[in-house]
């Protein structure tokens, strides 16, 4: 970082004569090299910023003052209320997160030998655009697991550690049975020890009978026992309901619950080939039973990540994971500039490495750490691009933002440019005091 | 040697864990390119992790067909030009200014400096709307000038920022002895200055390259036929899902220049990442 001389470097050669001549020559030399940045920064910035705040006390058409009227609306429009309250979220959420993401790469990757190709690794989506990265993102989160690679993985991890049920779904045979599969089917005729339970089902294909159907018999039961069997109450031709008939096949590895009159569940057992199963001494009384919902567990279907629900979150993971980088190798360029010598002071100390990060490093490294966060709330405040590509159709109403909000109001089919210019003007009194922030950092080294 | 891999085995987790985040930082990308890499029949039917367990699938015909479509290689063409001749206008008239900045003698100057970095933050949406009209007036809406020329307006003050601070530290002496031996501004701008700042003018560059390249709302407000890359990906976007086999070659490809400047450029990008965010 060049350090700035308070003192105006002599700069042109003193002109000994003061003459008009040279004085005119030097403020041509000046306009020359002056000059063209200035007419850009007066054209494209300066007169622009002056128009869209006087622009924005005006109305749609542009020719009624209606003064703080398009402000109004900024808090009283649903939609925009949603892009304000999304964009606190981002503020919320991401600078610190980037930031804290950061910190943990940098400190770990002091550690190792590769750190160079690792920083590359986690830098590159930097290079990529915001909208590019959001056609990544909207690959890895489709819904389908057969396409979404991140559905795909939960599905993977899902299925180690949950088993899916043996059926998808199935209907009750006879009004007796009643509930659904996602809670489980209920015999509504209660079951004293000794007697006997026929739970039909129908509407399942046969290709999802589990495989190794048998013929459907009821086992025949004790007097301390109750029995019964699962099948599949149809056979080709039709059958007649309620009752097992040649042809029809038992339900193997359902789950079977005995339940009490109330509806805890006693036990539970799951079916054998032939769709039976047997409660073994059972006490005295009435009881219910039922198949469990269990049964039916069905496959993962994905989680819907650009649906109304998750898509804000879902574009701030596309964010984070473009950005992660840059924290990254700024903070590390901020930790290699650490004085090796206090950390090992404080190590010889006896700290353990988590004092040393807590009490040495992280204070140190705090001037770098702000600098990254207030960047990263400043682009946070403007993200835009990353919200269309990632929220391209109808879940952009759910994800806006307030850069996208100004641009759709003023561009997207609205086309109020009264009420766009004073979203842009609200955009930036938000960014106004990082710009404070700014030049104090400024002031501070001249 | 115990101690070594006493040491060595401390540090397993802390690779492990290095080793999972940079895999997970690399799968997105890898799906991107994979996906542009299906055979038409199969691209967004099946996920692009299929293309791993039989590589032998995969195609360039998505890519032969991207060429093929007019619409999009004019696009191409569009973003070369912006990308290139922005930079080009703001690395000269950036550094005009930022030397003036760092070396020449006029009232006001310090004040003017602060100024110009206060515009840094000027969001460019507070921009979007007068320039729009300007833009209309004045014959420049929907031309690639008109974008470059905005570009370039919206990099000044950065680009401004980061040269003055590197000018500033050339030693006086050199500027000195030339101005004795009787050389102009202009001789020393464009025989000394610019030589020795060609590092921070290379960052400059390549930053700016890589903003514009990769802009999307400036194209997508100031151009209707003239759209650069991101914007026509953009336009087949909303009707994700039936062209899936266009956007990805597409997208690849409008991140693929990026990429390759960035990793043969990669210290001068990180050295004007930090003069930039270490303000």
């Amino acid at each position: 970082m060049a350090s700035v001389s308070a003192v105006a470097p002599g700069a042109t050669a003193p002109d000994p004569l003061g003459s008009g001549a040279g004085r005119w020559r030097r403020r041509a030399v000046n306009a020359f090299f002056l000059g063209p940045a200035l007419v850009f920064l007066g054209v494209w910035l300066v007169y622009p910023t002056i128009r869209t705040i006087i622009r924005s006390f005006f109305d749609r058409a542009g020719s009624e003052f209606v003064f703080l009227d398009n402000y109004r609306s900024i808090f009283t429009n649903d939609t925009l209320l949603t892009a304000i309250k999304n964009n606190a979220i981002w503020v919320g959420v991401v600078p610190a997160l980037v930031t804290a993401i950061g910190l943990i790469f940098a400190v770990m990757t002091e550690r190792v030998s590769w750190s160079v190709a690792f920083k590359t690794v986690v830098f590159m989506p930097m290079a990529i655009s915001l909208f590019a990265a959001g056609v990544i993102w909207h690959i890895m989160y489709e819904k389908s697991p057969e396409k979404g690679a991140l559905n795909a993985s939960i599905g993977v991890v899902r299925d180690a550690f949950t088993d899916d049920g043996v059926l998808k779904a199935a209907n009750p045979s006879t009004p007796m049975l009643q509930g659904s599969a996602a809670r489980g089917f209920v015999l509504q005729t209660p079951v004293s020890p000794g007697g006997s339970a026929l739970l039909g089902l129908t509407a399942i294909p046969p290709a999802e009978l589990p495989g190794g159907a048998r013929q459907a018999a009821t086992p025949s039961a004790a007097d301390d026992a109750i029995s019964g069997m699962v099948w599949r109450d149809f056979k080709p031709g039709g059958g007649q309901p309620g009752k097992v008939e040649a042809g029809e096949l038992g339900i193997a590895g359902a789950t079977v619950q005995l339940r009490d009159e109330v509806g805890k569940t006693l036990a539970s057992r799951t079916t054998a080939a032939d769709g039976g199963f047997v409660f073994q001494s059972v006490d005295p009384g009435s009881y219910r039973v039922a198949i469990a919902s269990k049964t039916f567990a069905a496959p993962y279907e994905g989680t819907s990540w650009l649906g109304s629900k998750l898509i804000t979150p879902a574009i701030m993971i596309a964010y984070i994971w473009v950005w992660a980088g840059f924290a990254m190798v700024v903070i590390a360029a901020g930790l290699s500039a650490i004085s090796r010598e206090v950390l090992e002071a404080a190590r010889t100390d006896g700290a353990t490495e988590w004092q040393v990060f807590r009490r040495v490093t992280v204070p140190m490294l705090a001037p770098v750490l702000s600098v990254v966060f207030i960047t990263m709330l400043i682009n946070v405040l403007k993200v835009f691009d990353i919200v269309l590509s990632v929220a391209p159709g109808s879940s952009q109403d759910d994800a806006n933002v307030i850069a996208l909000a100004m641009w759709r109001t003023s561009f997207g089919g609205v086309n109020d440019f009264g009420l766009g210019s004073a979203i842009a003007v609200f955009l930036f009194v938000l960014v106004i005091p990082a710009l404070a922030l700014n030049v104090r950092r400024f002031r501070r080294e001249v | 040697m115990a101690a070594r891999i006493a040491n060595a085995s401390r540090k397993l987790p802390v690779h492990l864990v290095l080793i999972f985040v940079a895999v997970l930082w690399m799968v997105p990308t890898l799906g991107l390119l994979l996906t542009s890499l299906m055979p038409t029949d199969i691209i967004g039917e099946q996920g692009w992790w299929n293309l791993v367990s039989e590589p032998s699938k995969a195609t360039f015909e998505n890519y032969s067909h991207l060429f093929d479509n007019n619409e999009l290689t004019t696009a191409l063409w569009v973003t070369v030009q912006v990308a290139v001749g922005n930079t080009l206008i703001l690395v000269i008239v950036a550094a005009l200014a930022g030397y003036a900045f760092a070396w020449l003698d006029f009232p006001g100057r310090d004040i003017l400096f602060v100024g110009v970095i206060g515009l840094l933050v000027v969001p460019l949406q507070v921009a979007l709307i007068p320039i729009f009209s300007l833009y209309n007036d004045t014959g420049l809406f929907d031309t690639v000038l008109g974008l470059m020329l905005f570009h370039v307006a919206f990099g000044m003050p950065f680009a401004i920022f980061l040269l003055r601070n590197f000018f500033i530290g050339i030693p006086k002496d050199i500027l000195e002895s030339a101005r004795m031996d009787g050389a102009s501004e202009m001789r020393i701008f464009f025989k000394l200055v610019l030589p020795l700042g060609l590092p921070a003018i290379a960052s400059l560059a390549i930053f700016q390259f890589l903003w514009t390249w990769n802009d999307l709302i400036v194209a997508l407000t100031f151009g209707r036929d003239t759209q650069p890359i991101t914007v026509a990906i953009f336009s087949q976007l909303r009707q994700f899902g039936t062209n899936i086999e266009l956007i990805a070659p597409a997208s690849f490809v409008s991140l693929g220049i990026p990429l390759i400047v960035f990793l043969s450029f990669q210290r001068y990008f990180v050295q004007g990442l930090l003069a930039g965010s270490v303000k």
